[in-house]
């Protein structure tokens, strides 16, 4: 055994450094999913009749629901009352700053490189941090409302912003949608809310960074981006959780709304826990995300880097109403040990001239499955809409799989489809050759990685593109070779 | 500057090298000729530390700051970090990985290991322009992917324009010559002597003689059952191109 090797072996097993459980007093409620938890939550919300209604009418016909079973992931049924929907970091007193948060909250977020306090800020990213089932904080608001930019935690927009909740809440992702976003809209705690004015093109980016703390608890968050006419936003999220031996569920929903001429880009950086070698623990990452164009020359833009979470089922998608509306996704789905992710995306052409653009990677070693899912839909009325995707796999080692199942529906004959798909390998002759030229091992995944990875990464921000090339190399450094 | 004293390795259990004895010194060229599955590409793989062998006796020593080390205690890229190169038989395709960034990345890891400064990338493609050039290569050669896509003569010439980069003491080309039309064959040799120094030496790995006219051997071993049975000058290769390798065996 050679010294790198032995190395690895040392650092081998749960390398996942954001594991650590942060001991903070919590507001929490027993578990259990009931009509009256709905209501509680509403209650400690202090929320507009509207918005409890609307979770009323959510819960009840999730009730009506079961779960769906389509996907090419494998888990044992959740039980729904085992799980606490609600647990926040006990607050001493109303906050007046985010001086005043919880200093163990603050110093988590600082071990997660997402220092909040004024001070130690990242320079030009707001970012927004929720722990649980609350945000703790978002950094850099008085410099946005200058610009008229709302971005603040949803549960503040319920209070100060009521009428833009009201008229866009649910007009993309409705609660009837499917299971999980029934539920999350009976029992979503908090998240994220931004607001970008007509022709504002945001100063900053904005960041939201969501953590799991508490055990036993389930994370329901809600994000709603609009940007108004001939504005511009580039949004990131990050997330991690944890380690716990029991799996954790996180059931998002996000909708992005762009008016005419408007520009949202979101961008994802997703390592929840994925649970240990042996496929024990880890987050259940089942999110709905998607996004409308709803008016012409808008644009929506997806990049997502999935590295993390027990198990994905995840299609952040765009709907293409305006006419030259453009929507695009591009991902990175990385799958080690027995994880399992189904992730991709849908395109749906409604308006005319319109184009989407899909550029899916999945990488799978260990024992891990990973697929490929998306959906492309021109309706009768988009007249000369295109797409093109490529869906690109990468295996490493012999033990995993991957597959892609891509759907592709016309309904007008002037569309342009193209569709493209190439499974390859990372194999002991390509490490063998770039190390032969001098370079280390690591250099040469890393050369490799970011090959395959390219079309991808290019669209992230710069910091997270650095970011994301280590966390990936740090995932599959016990895999190859 | 290369020793191999004694060298036995095997491949899945099976032994192939059986105690090969070759010493090669600075500005010299070696030919290795020998009938397929002589043991000649396991040679190489040896040198180069290909995992799939397993060296099961005798010693690789080679000149490393004055000093004569056994390579077979050290990881592959370490040799090639202290000057060892082995131009592949089948080159490597890499996909999304240009040439010129697998170069650079290559370059500076042998630079750095050398206490010399790593390369920015606009310096980076200044020189490599200039070995293109050199070699009379076509400039967008770099621009590509490693190998993709690249025909026979262009996956070898780009071995040689990697040689050229990398600047190596010692050089192993594993049958450089398969599979190459004349033009490429010569322009392949001709690239090949222009990278030869007092300094440097290459060893030549070759089924065939043709590639010994373009590029004259100062001495040519004569491979067989994982042994070097005789050694000789250029002439010896001229004679098996006429009389085979019969003659010697027997």
């Amino acid at each position: 055994m050679s010294a790198n090797n032995v190395k690895k072996s040392i650092s081998n097993g749960d390398n996942y450094k954001y594991g650590f459980v942060t001991n903070v007093e919590s507001d929490e409620f027993p578990k259990g999913l009931d009509e009256d938890v709905v209501r509680r939550i509403s209650a400690v919300k202090q929320e507009p009749e509207f918005l409890l209604e609307y979770r009323l009418r959510a819960f009840k016909h999730w009730q009506t629901l079961v779960e769906p079973t389509w996907a090419h992931v494998h888990y044992k049924p959740i039980d729904f009352k085992d799980i606490r929907y609600y647990s926040a970091p006990k607050k001493k007193k109303v906050l007046n700053s985010l001086d005043e948060v919880d200093q163990e909250v603050l110093d988590t977020f600082t071990k997660l490189g997402i220092p909040l306090q004024e001070q130690k800020r990242l320079s030009g990213v707001a970012v927004d941090a929720v722990f649980d089932s609350v945000s703790v904080g978002t950094t850099h608001k008085e410099e946005l409302a200058k610009v008229g930019v709302i971005f603040c935690s949803f549960s503040e927009a319920v209070k100060d912003h009521p009428e833009l909740v009201k008229k866009y809440l649910g007009t993309v992702v409705p609660y009837k949608d499917n299971f999980y976003a029934a539920l999350n809209a009976a029992v979503f705690s908090d998240g994220s809310f931004v607001y970008i004015p007509k022709g504002v093109k945001c100063p900053l980016d904005l960041s939201t960074y969501f953590r799991i703390n508490a055990a036993e608890t389930g994370q329901f968050e809600r994000t709603l981006i609009i940007a108004d006419e001939g504005s511009q936003v580039c949004y990131l999220e990050g997330c991690t959780a944890p380690m716990r031996d029991e799996n954790q569920l996180h059931a998002a929903v996000v909708e992005l709304i762009a008016h005419r001429d408007a520009e949202i880009k979101y961008s994802t950086v997703q390592n929840w826990y994925a649970g240990d070698k042996d496929g024990k623990g880890g987050i259940y990452n089942f999110v709905t995300k998607r996004g409308i164009c709803k008016e012409a020359n808008s644009k929506i833009s997806w990049t997502q880097v999935e590295t993390g979470s027990a198990i994905t089922w995840k299609y952040p998608s765009v709907i293409l109403l305006g006419d030259n509306s453009v929507g695009e996704f591009y991902s990175v789905a990385l799958t080690n040990n027995k994880m399992q992710a189904d992730t991709g995306t849908k395109m749906i052409h409604i308006g005319k001239n319109t184009t989407s653009k899909i550029i899916s990677k999945g990488i799978s070693a260990d024992e891990s499955v990973n697929s490929y899912r998306g959906q492309v839909k021109i309706m009768p009325s988009a007249t000369n809409a295109r797409n093109y995707s490529q869906c690109d796999s990468m295996l490493v080692g012999d033990r995993c799989s991957a597959n892609t199942f891509p759907y592709i529906e016309a309904k007008n004959n002037t569309a342009t489809i193209e569709h493209e798909a190439t499974t390859s390998k990372i194999n002991a002759e390509q490490i063998f050759y770039l190390k032969s030229r001098g370079i280390d091992e690591e250099g040469a995944i890393s050369l490799l990685l970011n090959g395959f990875c390219k079309e991808v990464f290019k669209e992230l921000p710069l910091e997270f593109s650095v970011e994301a090339v280590k966390l990936l190399e740090m995932k599959l450094e016990n895999s190859v070779g | 500057m290369l020793q191999i004293k004694n060298l036995h390795a095997s491949i899945d259990g099976t032994e192939i090298l059986k105690g090969l004895n070759l010493e090669v010194k600075e500005g010299e060229i070696h030919a290795i000729m020998g009938p397929n599955g002589s043991g000649k590409s396991t040679l190489s793989k040896v040198i180069a530390g290909h995992p799939d062998y397993e060296v099961t006796s005798g010693t690789v020593d080679y000149e490393i700051n004055f000093k004569m080390k056994n390579v077979l205690d050290m990881e592959v890229d370490e040799r090639a970090r202290e000057g060892l190169f082995l131009a592949f038989q089948y080159p490597v395709e890499v996909p999304g990985v240009s040439n010129s960034e697998f170069l650079r990345a290559s370059y500076n890891a042998i630079c750095t290991h050398q206490g010399a400064e790593e390369m920015d990338v606009l310096d980076f493609d200044d020189y490599l322009q200039e070995k293109v050039k050199f070699l009379n290569m076509e400039p967008n050669f770099i621009g590509r992917q490693l190998n993709v896509d690249f025909s026979g003569g262009e996956k070898k010439r780009n071995e040689i324009l990697q040689m050229a980069v990398l600047n190596p003491r010692m050089s192993i080309l594993d049958e450089t010559d398969s599979g190459l039309d004349v033009d490429s064959l010569k322009a392949v040799s001709e690239g090949v002597n222009k990278l030869r120094t007092k300094d440097n030496a290459i060893v030549m790995i070759t089924h065939y003689q043709r590639l010994l006219s373009y590029i004259v051997p100062d001495y040519v071993h004569v491979l067989n059952n994982g042994k070097i049975v005789k050694t000789g000058d250029k002439s010896l290769a001229l004679e098996i191109e006429k009389r085979g390798y019969d003659w010697i065996l027997n």
